[in-house]
């Protein structure tokens, strides 16, 4: 029986769900710092399709990728919580800025540098853009195939995968070789909860300039040990820099607006039969209908 | 050259609405660049679509006819995209955000190293000034959409990457024919030059495609529910009053998540987009991400019984009452005033 590798790319995010008043500054923009940062919804249902097939190959390995700073750190932690084996933090001020082609170049150099996989499962879409275009685009950087909105991974074997799609208005089952890059639906089951022992085991990790700052994390094992989150900057992956960052996007933000909407004069109406009736026959009246 | 190529889509051998609608932008793009319109159409046994394509306005037909393209899979539709393209050359392509554009589309772009701007809500042309460089670009697509959950607005732009990609949602744009007697041409793609034999590695083996439940885009009147109707049984009240107006039923999300009413007729940011004659609200409250999908009715009346829902802001007419109280008496004094 095979043990596959996979890749989960997932990415920490401003919880936009819950956007109260202090979230929108008086420009109209947005203050992410005061948005709880979230491990992408989508992703932990990504996380999940990887668990299980690592339930069912218990040899396999799950890799967790993520870029952005520091701080996403603690996504891979969430995801040493749930079952993932190892960590790659992509970091360094070379990407700030990066849209989404030089999101996904970057992530597949990284993916080049580790080389060894059989599938990168990612969610469909991040919260923050809902845009849904760093997994197609990784996969046509990596040169393999892409099968989008992943419901169920529905067989595994050396050669291929069979996977059920959701679509719009249907799904469709179908076959693909690996290696491949998966994007998987809100629609597939939820990630399974934290494990109580592996909390205890990881909760202490970290990057290594993190573990170095607070020496009293230094605890079981020394610095080189389970504990150590990989850190990766821009040297460490093969990459033509002027594809990363905000130099690197084709895409610019021209002008970000608040959103009004124009009151409109509205006629007042009380619940009264003869109010009621009056609207009625304006309506017909109008054709606007019968 | 430098040409606005829409891509059609088909499903279940009929082309897609989202892609006349994109047509019709595309069209009005096209006459103020004062460049041609130009679709690409991949699939099987396509004879005759020209006729249904080229009263949209459009100039520039491409084809491509196999078997094996339909139905629509990734590699060899990117494959032949993206080589057509590096021909043609185009400043803008438009797809439809839907599960195939938005699986084609970044494809694509990252193919081409270009730019590509998702769920667009308006597509406009205008310039741009980078400051530091005091460099202008003229004619521009200017690529807006709701950002952050639908919380703010950004406008995208690609200045220096071609072609200028955009996906845009079904029901967004508006479908309009251009003039029913204008002719392209079509011109057949050799599929065995654009697509090599590799791409065709991803078999499917099922395909179900649930037919259309609700006709909620078409319709002329929409009765929506929210959280405020309270149950799936008073749902009733608003399938009455729509059947007897000629309307569909459509939701608010949160009536949609308390399981009043099925998940396709969900109106907004992430459901559909209408714009019908005539919308009543009822026991919505009217966040942002709903009225992004309704708020170009030409006509809303609202029933909420708090009389400072925010959707009261955008209706003409405001019922203050409890939909259990208010619809009946709509039901009542719709018919005895067309008796
Ligand atoms: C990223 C994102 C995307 C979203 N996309 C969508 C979308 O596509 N579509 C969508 O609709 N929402 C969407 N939402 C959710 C949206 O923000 C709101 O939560 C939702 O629209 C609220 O639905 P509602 O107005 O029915 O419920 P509520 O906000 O709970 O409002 C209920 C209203 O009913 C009134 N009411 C109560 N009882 C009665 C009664 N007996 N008679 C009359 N009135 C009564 C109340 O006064 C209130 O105004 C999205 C949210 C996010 C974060
Ligand atoms: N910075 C990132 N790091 C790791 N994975 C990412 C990142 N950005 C996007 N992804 C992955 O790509 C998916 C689609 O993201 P998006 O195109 O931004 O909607 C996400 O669900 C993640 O799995």
């Amino acid at each position: 029986m095979k043990n596959y590798k996979i890749i989960v790319l997932a990415k920490q995010v401003p919880d936009t769900r819950n956007v109260g008043k202090d979230a929108m500054k008086a420009d109209g923009t947005v203050n992410r710092a005061a948005l709880p940062a979230i491990f992408n919804p989508e992703d932990l249902h990504a996380l999940e399709q990887a668990l299980c097939i690592k339930d069912k190959f218990p040899g396999s390995t799950i890799t967790i990728l993520t870029m952005g700073p520091i701080r996403a750190a603690e996504i891979l932690r969430e995801g040493f919580y749930r079952g993932a084996d190892d960590g790659i933090l992509l970091t360094d001020r070379a990407f700030a800025g990066s849209d989404t082609l030089a999101t996904s170049y970057a992530l597949a150099c990284t993916i080049k540098k580790i080389k060894d996989y059989d599938m990168i499962i990612c969610g469909r879409q991040a919260i923050d853009g809902d845009t849904a275009q760093v997994g197609p685009q990784v996969a046509e950087k990596l040169g393999i195939p892409q099968v989008t909105y992943c419901e169920e991974i529905l067989k595994v074997t050396d050669k291929n995968i069979q996977i059920k799609r959701r679509l719009e208005r249907g799904v469709e089952v179908v076959e693909c070789p690996l290696p491949l890059l998966i994007t998987v639906n809100s629609s597939a089951p939820a990630c399974r909860p934290r494990n109580a022992k592996r909390l205890m085991k990881y909760k202490h990790s970290n990057t290594l300039s993190k573990r170095q700052e607070n020496d009293n994390d230094y605890v079981e094992g020394g610095l080189d040990s389970y504990l150590t989150i990989k850190e990766w900057s821009v040297n460490d992956i093969v990459c033509d820099a002027k594809q990363l960052g905000l130099a690197g996007s084709p895409t610019k933000v021209k002008k970000v607006d608040n959103i009004v909407f124009q009151s409109k004069e509205s006629k007042r109406i009380e619940d009264m039969d003869e109010d009621i009736s009056g609207l009625m026959k304006e309506l017909i009246a109008s054709h606007i209908v019968g | 050259m430098n040409n606005i190529c829409v891509y059609c889509e088909l499903e279940e051998g009929k082309i897609s609405d989202v892609s006349f609608e994109l047509l019709s932008k595309g069209r009005s793009l096209a006459t103020q660049l004062k460049c041609q319109l130009e679709a690409l159409l991949i699939g099987h046994n396509l004879e005759g679509f020209e006729k249904e394509i080229f009263p949209y306005g459009v100039d520039v037909l491409y084809t491509a006819d196999d078997a094996r393209l339909s139905p629509y899979s990734t590699l060899p539709h990117t494959e032949l995209t993206v080589n057509l393209f590096k021909e043609t050359k185009p400043q803008i392509a438009l797809m439809g955000a839907t599960s195939i554009g938005r699986d084609l589309g970044p494809r694509v772009s990252s193919a081409l190293g270009s730019g590509l701007t998702a769920d667009c809500t308006e597509l406009e042309i205008g310039d741009h000034e980078e400051k530091k460089e005091k460099k202008v670009y003229k004619d521009l697509l200017l690529q807006i959409r709701p950002a952050f959950g639908g919380n703010i607005i950004a406008t995208i732009i690609n200045p220096d990457c071609r072609p200028q990609m955009a996906t845009v949602r079904e029901g967004v744009m508006k479908k309009n024919i251009f003039n029913p007697n204008h002719k392209g041409k079509v011109v057949k793609l050799d599929v065995k030059k654009y697509v090599p034999e590799e791409c065709f590695i991803v078999k499917i083996l099922e395909r179900h495609i649930e037919k259309q439940k609700s006709n909620i885009k078409n319709a002329p009147v929409i009765v929506a529910g929210g959280f405020g109707v309270g149950s799936a049984e008073n749902f009733k009240l608003l399938h009455n009053l729509a059947a007897m107006l000629g309307g569909e039923v459509g939701a608010s999300r949160a009536a949609v998540d308390a399981g009043y009413v099925e998940h396709d007729r969900q109106i907004g940011q992430t459901g559909i987009t209408v714009r019908p004659k005539l919308y009543i609200a009822c026991g919505i409250s009217g966040q942002i991400q709903h009225l992004a999908g309704m708020q170009e009715s030409s006509l809303i009346i609202s029933i909420n019984s708090d009389p400072n829902a925010p959707i009261n802001k955008i209706a003409n007419y405001v019922i203050a009452g409890k939909v259990e109280t208010v619809i009946p008496k709509m039901i009542r004094y719709y018919k005895e005033n067309t008796k």
